[in-house]
């Protein structure tokens, strides 16, 4: 037995420390590690009708990875432009999406960090409390705000700025802004968990050798947020590339999301092969795509946990 | 030595909403000297810190550095350089990179800033430890590094918010002679804050003591221990025995006070006050207990303390006698261990002598807590 088991069996008893970890294991391993595996499997595998599966018929395939690349066969297309073009344009976006809620989120967990007083509880509040509120509710909260007849068309054009009403929906600002905000929290509280450790005196003394602001935080204030900055953008990424109330609600009639792919070939077209294909690549793709950053920044994978 | 740049507060105040924590600090500092503000925790001394390197503006009155009057300046544009407290250097930046900080600041390029790291890495005695993090060093030598990241930005004013607080006694004592010797050799000014009467008495020039917001005495240690000028200054730094009572008779320099406990005692009128002290006013008097010596028995006189022994205690260079003081408190008395026998006098009744001169005495006032 390794010795951080035996520690952990001797801390915690026999009975319990084995109930806490057949817990732990049956979370990831029941839960996520065997239905991932599942829908590898089913990915690999030709669609067929119940009575075939086990059948002479059913043999792993590349058919379905083929069919995101290259389309249906024979579809006179060189490549399937459509799904890939979605595939792309929704990794583009979820960047999107995760760098403007950076660049949103970064000052206010700095701000939220950095003061004292009861101020501070009443802002992380009303942070908060949207969140009570269900993701579909907050949807279409955002749809009725920028609807076509929504509060703020009104408001422009009401106020002169606008002649017509402008189109949020069809233009996706709705699906961004509805993106941006339904994540604000998991990029603000890793930042703010992580400056909030920073001593003061550490700004302090920067300034006092004469670093302007912007010196005082590329310096000295994002490089030791670095952690909290990570696991941020990575939770909000790879939320968003996966998100799928957002896009179906806000989204405009030309704008899908590679989810509401997913979606489609899962729930209308009964192709379970084909949907879990396009999963697993949407998955492995943004994995990728986090591991890449990662090295590119320098961070570890032990700082995200920070 | 060049002559170094001078700080002057002038009629400083200041306040935090109704809380006063500088009331009308005057203060000449001359260019070069190692300054110290010495006081209790809450005195006020750090808060004239921060107002001498610009993170705080006072409330009334003026910073002068050098002359120029500091207001409206940012900490940033100031010519002092700040050492906190717990040193704040940068963890997660190499040590010759949080030495030569300040030089990125003014952009000078990775070489030039690599051969100053290295010149001050010679200077502070740590040579060829740049590469590493702060975390890899003592506590000892991150101090040094502290000095060294101040002393790059060629400050004309070094404040040193108690930096040796965090480190253990030998280490401490260590770097009180380190420091004295760093100021020596850059010749600049240094403003010392501490709560420790040792740091201060050891490496200033000059010692302002502070006390609630109030600086009660600005002088050379050697003048503050000897010679001070309030109740506070005489209890605050080094142990002092005290007796109250009131001004019998004043006679030139010298006094006669009628103590509460131990009779009719003499003398010496502390310098601030010569002139001042009126017949029947309050007054305290202060004997250190070094300067007592055991007289023959049945001596009396108005410079004899009677009083009874409550317990003695052997420390190596002295012997300590505890005999029983003034409102609870117990009087002390050092008696140098020369090698001399001594004999246990716990319980019994002994007599003290002292010299006038070693015994001072000033207006009645607050005392030092303990």
């Amino acid at each position: 037995m390794p010795r951080f088991l035996k520690e952990f069996f001797t801390r915690n008893g026999v009975g319990i420390g084995s109930l806490m970890l057949g817990l732990v294991l049956f979370w990831t391993i029941g839960l996520i590690i065997l239905p991932q595996l599942s829908m590898l499997d089913f990915s690999f595998r030709p669609n067929l009708p119940p009575p075939e599966v086990g059948g002479p018929k059913d043999v792993y395939t590349l058919e379905n990875y083929k069919y995101l690349i290259f389309g249906p066969e024979g579809g006179g297309q060189a490549f399937n432009a459509v799904d890939l073009k979605v595939f792309f344009r929704t990794l583009v976006a979820a960047v999107c999406v995760t760098v403007f809620n950076l660049i949103l989120c970064y000052p206010i967990a700095y701000y939220l960090a950095q003061s004292k007083g009861n101020h501070i509880r009443i802002f992380a509040l009303m942070l908060i409390i949207p969140y009570w509120i269900n993701e579909i509710l907050r949807a279409f909260a955002l749809r009725i705000i920028f609807g076509e007849t929504g509060v703020l068309n009104t408001l422009l054009v009401g106020s002169g700025v606008f002649d017509t009403p402008f189109d949020f929906i069809r233009n996706d600002i709705a699906l961004y802004a509805g993106l941006g905000y339904a994540y604000i929290l998991l990029m603000i509280f890793p930042i703010y968990n992580v400056i909030e450790s920073l001593d003061r005196n550490q700004i302090e003394a920067a300034r006092d050798m004469g670093a302007s602001w912007p010196m005082i935080h590329r310096r000295v204030v994002i490089p030791y947020a670095k952690p909290g900055i990570s696991s941020g953008c990575t939770m909000v990424f790879m939320l968003s590339a996966g998100a799928l109330a957002a896009p179906q609600i806000l989204g405009g009639p030309s704008s899908l999301w590679f989810t509401q792919l997913i979606y489609q070939q899962f729930n209308d077209n009964s192709d379970w092969p084909q949907g879990a294909a396009y999963a697993v690549v949407l998955l492995v793709t943004c994995i990728l795509l986090v591991l890449a950053i990662m090295r590119l920044f320098k961070v570890n994978m032990g700082d995200i946990g920070k | 030595m060049s002559a170094g740049v001078g700080v002057d507060l002038e009629n400083l105040w200041i306040r935090f909403g109704d809380f006063v924590a500088v009331r009308d600090a005057n203060v000449n500092i001359n260019g070069g000297d190692f300054f110290s503000f010495l006081g209790p925790s809450g005195c006020g001394k750090t808060t004239i810190l921060r107002a001498v390197s610009g993170f705080l503006e006072p409330s009334d009155g003026r910073v002068l550095i050098g002359g120029n009057n500091m207001k409206g300046i940012g900490p940033n544009k100031r010519p002092t350089a700040l050492i906190f407290q717990n040193l704040a250097l940068f963890p997660l930046m190499k040590i010759w990179e949080n030495i030569t900080f300040s030089m990125e600041i003014r952009g000078a390029s990775a070489k030039e800033r690599r051969k100053r790291a290295d010149e001050l890495l010679d200077m502070i005695a740590l040579p060829g430890q740049g590469d590493k993090l702060p975390s890899e060093l003592s506590g000892g030598q991150r101090q040094r590094v502290a000095i060294a990241r101040a002393l790059c930005a060629e400050p004309d004013v070094l404040l040193l918010d108690e930096p040796l607080s965090a480190l253990d006694l030998k280490l401490r004592q260590h770097m009180r002679t380190e420091l004295r010797e760093i100021q020596q050799r850059v010749g600049i000014t240094f403003i010392y804050i501490t709560h420790d009467q040792g740091e201060a008495l050891t490496m200033s020039d000059n010692i302002a003591v502070m006390k609630a917001g109030v600086i009660d005495q600005i002088a050379d240690g050697k003048t503050i221990y000897n010679d001070p000028s309030t109740a506070f200054a005489a209890s605050f730094v080094g142990e002092n025995n005290v007796f109250r009572g009131k001004v019998k008779r004043v006679m030139g320099n010298e006094a006669l006070i009628e103590t509460n406990r131990s009779g009719d005692l003499v003398a010496r009128i502390s310098s601030a006050n010569q002139g001042r002290m009126k017949e029947g006013e309050d007054a305290m008097m202060f004997i250190r207990p070094e300067a007592f010596t055991l007289a023959p028995e049945g001596a009396s006189g108005d410079h004899f303390v009677t009083a009874k022994v409550n317990h003695e205690e052997f420390e190596g260079n002295a012997f300590n006698i505890f005999m029983e003081g003034e409102g609870g408190k117990e009087l002390k008395v050092s008696i140098p261990n020369l090698g001399q026998s001594f004999e246990d006098h716990t319980g019994q009744n002994i007599t003290l002598e002292y010299e006038t001169n070693n015994a001072v005495c000033v207006p009645a006032g607050e005392l030092a807590a303990e």
